[in-house]
């Protein structure tokens, strides 16, 4: 379903800190709702929960291991815990806690892992989370969330405290363009049609949803019609949008800030694979780590604004029958 | 089940646990018969005298919580729970056998009235202490014990955890360590010591007891102790013998992940008369 042909990407917030502001909003609705951070939580935002119950905070100090173990015991005994850190923490050091204490036992824990992707900038790869989508994938009944905009996390937040079973959601660092109106319908596990399109298909998460939208205005420039689709729930995968996609338009690109190797575009080039198989373009993170610089530079220089998407549109254009 | 704390019928639950330890493993053919019987003692006292608990009402929300964080020693957990209750006494034989409660480590989706699925060393101190810490902030009086091996305590999350644990003063959780001073490639004085290990618990701010593992009145003791101590947790470091009750698997690394044969189960058995 068209919701719009032309957006105004408007200045928003940082999905971390929508994040915290949703958290805080699910606290004063729900005493179950606890917060577990390592020693981070003016970076994840779980100040704002922190400030107003600390009782309902619980530090760990830099110790993620713990802190999703924590989170797990809180979780057995009827709590609702959202345990964040940078995501690159959470989900690589505290990945075999996830595996053991969390999915092995389908326990109900939120995992939020800020400074995910390479737009973190400065400080360097150390910090950046660009395996986290895959490793959280790989866990047997994980929910995997990518908001692109504050709207859309603060809506799955409140999704990812009312479904019971351990979810991850991702969020980033810098300031992200508002996509949605305040009143958008976002429903985890069901991907938003944000422009209809006949030539080909954009699959975007997280910061490329965006560029993805900048990336078909300059299609359409040039007569080309693409669908843009942010596919925010990267597990369960909405395979019923992209069959349906693959089949109307012949012609896919999936664009993502994470390793090209285990992100969203292979989890979609699966489905693709299985229902309606068609050309795909991948934009991601090729093979590498990125590095220092400002957050604008390095995705420039690591292929993943609307000008990567714009080629990759081309050159999938070019293979489609 | 009915609760005890007479001391000649807990020595003969212990006994008839040690029993069921070595009839599961010989008939599993595999399984660690050491570490189990090593903590027989700690986990008939707790459950038959110490734990509040009730087999018939497993989801009871205000009983005490029990995590075998050193999972390879499931038979001895699934003994006890047997004896009290919680299954079938006569199905402790299919232990790792296809569609079992009774899995290679314990494994709640098989047998729901577990607390905790383990087997993965060094975390069950931090489940412990979310549960405790759920607890509080409920106000409720049910406590956390966590049975911990120590090889385990090699583990940085267990160290992770007691700082946390110490910090936050979680006075409703209970660890125990099952010191039988062997691990799976021999002794832990040759692996890697840990020795001084209560000053060690010490140091992290835990209100630490050192008994024989194998004294039931010393264990009532120690645990009244811990349960008595208020603004730290407690940890009782029980000094064990690695396969305690069977003369030739006493102090024997081979038997840390060995079962013992048909032959070996005999005399075992005898052992046990």
């Amino acid at each position: 379903m068209p919701t719009q042909t032309r957006f105004e990407l408007k200045p928003g917030m940082a999905t971390r800190e929508a994040f915290g502001r949703a958290l805080v909003e699910l606290g004063r609705e729900n005493k179950d709702v606890v917060a577990v951070d390592a020693d981070l939580s003016k970076s994840t935002f779980t100040h704002f929960f922190a400030k107003e119950f600390p009782e309902r905070f619980f530090s760990c100090g830099i110790a993620e291991a713990n802190m999703v173990g924590l989170a797990a015991g809180l979780a057995s005994a009827g709590k609702i815990p959202f345990a964040a850190s940078f995501a690159s923490f959470v989900i690589n050091k505290g990945f075999e806690q996830l595996r053991v204490v969390v999915a092995y036992p389908n326990v109900n824990v939120k995992i939020v892992g800020t400074h995910c992707g390479i737009s973190i900038g400065e400080d360097g790869p150390s910090q950046m989370a660009v395996e986290d989508i895959g490793l959280a994938c790989s866990l047997p009944g994980f929910t995997v969330i990518s908001p692109a905009d504050e709207v859309s996390m603060k809506a799955l937040v409140r999704a990812a405290a009312a479904h019971v079973g351990p979810v991850y959601i991702r969020a980033g660092r810098p300031k992200a363009p508002v996509i949605y109106a305040a009143d958008q319908p976002i429903e985890m596990g069901k991907s938003i049609e944000l422009v209809d399109g006949k030539d080909l298909t954009i699959i975007a998460t997280g910061l490329l949803v965006a560029e993805s939208i900048r990336a078909r205005e300059q299609l359409e420039a040039e007569g080309i019609s693409a669908r843009v689709i942010d596919m925010h729930t990267i597990k369960p995968l909405d395979r019923t949008a992209i069959a349906r996609a693959a089949a109307e338009t012949g012609a896919m690109v999936v664009a993502e800030e994470h390793l090209m190797d285990s992100g969203l575009g292979v989890r979609v080039a699966q489905v693709v694979a299985e229902t309606q198989p068609c050309p795909m373009e991948f934009v991601g993170i090729r093979n590498t780590y990125a590095e220092s610089a400002t957050p604008e530079q390095l995705l420039d220089k690591y292929g993943l604004v609307a000008r990567d998407v714009v080629a990759a549109a081309h050159r999938v254009l070019k293979r489609k029958k | 089940m009915k609760p005890t704390k007479d001391l000649p019928e807990l020595d003969g639950i212990c006994k008839k646990i040690r029993r069921h330890i070595i009839e599961m493993t010989g008939a599993a053919k595999s399984g660690h018969p050491g570490g189990s019987l090593s903590a027989v003692e700690i986990l008939v006292t707790l459950y038959y005298d110490v734990m509040r608990h009730d087999p018939s009402n497993p989801r009871w929300p205000d009983r005490d919580r029990f995590i075998l964080s050193k999972g390879h020693a499931a038979p001895v957990l699934y003994a006890v729970m047997a004896e009290c209750g919680y299954a079938p006494v006569g199905e402790l034989t299919t232990l790792r056998k296809l569609g079992s409660p009774f899995q290679g480590h314990p494994d709640k989706r098989f047998f729901p009235a577990l607390e905790a699925s383990t087997g993965s060393l060094g975390q069950g101190l931090s489940l412990a202490l979310g549960m405790g810490a759920a607890a509080c902030l409920d106000g409720a009086s049910w406590r956390t014990y966590v049975v911990l091996g120590d090889g385990e305590c090699q583990e940085g999350q267990i160290w992770e955890a007691a700082m946390y644990g110490a910090f936050h003063h979680a006075d409703n959780v209970c660890a125990i360590v099952d010191y039988n001073r062997i691990q799976l490639d021999g002794f832990v004085k040759d692996i890697m010591e840990l020795e001084p290990f209560a000053d060690k618990w010490r140091s992290f701010g835990w209100h630490t007891v050192e008994v024989n593992g194998h004294d039931i009145a010393a264990l009532q003791r120690a645990f009244a102790d811990a349960a008595s101590t208020t603004g730290a947790p407690s940890v009782i470091v029980a000094h064990t013998i690695k396969g305690k009750g069977v003369s030739f698997m006493e102090n024997n690394p081979k038997f840390h992940g060995t079962a013992p044969t048909p032959q070996e189960v005999e005399l075992a058995l005898k052992e046990l008369q």
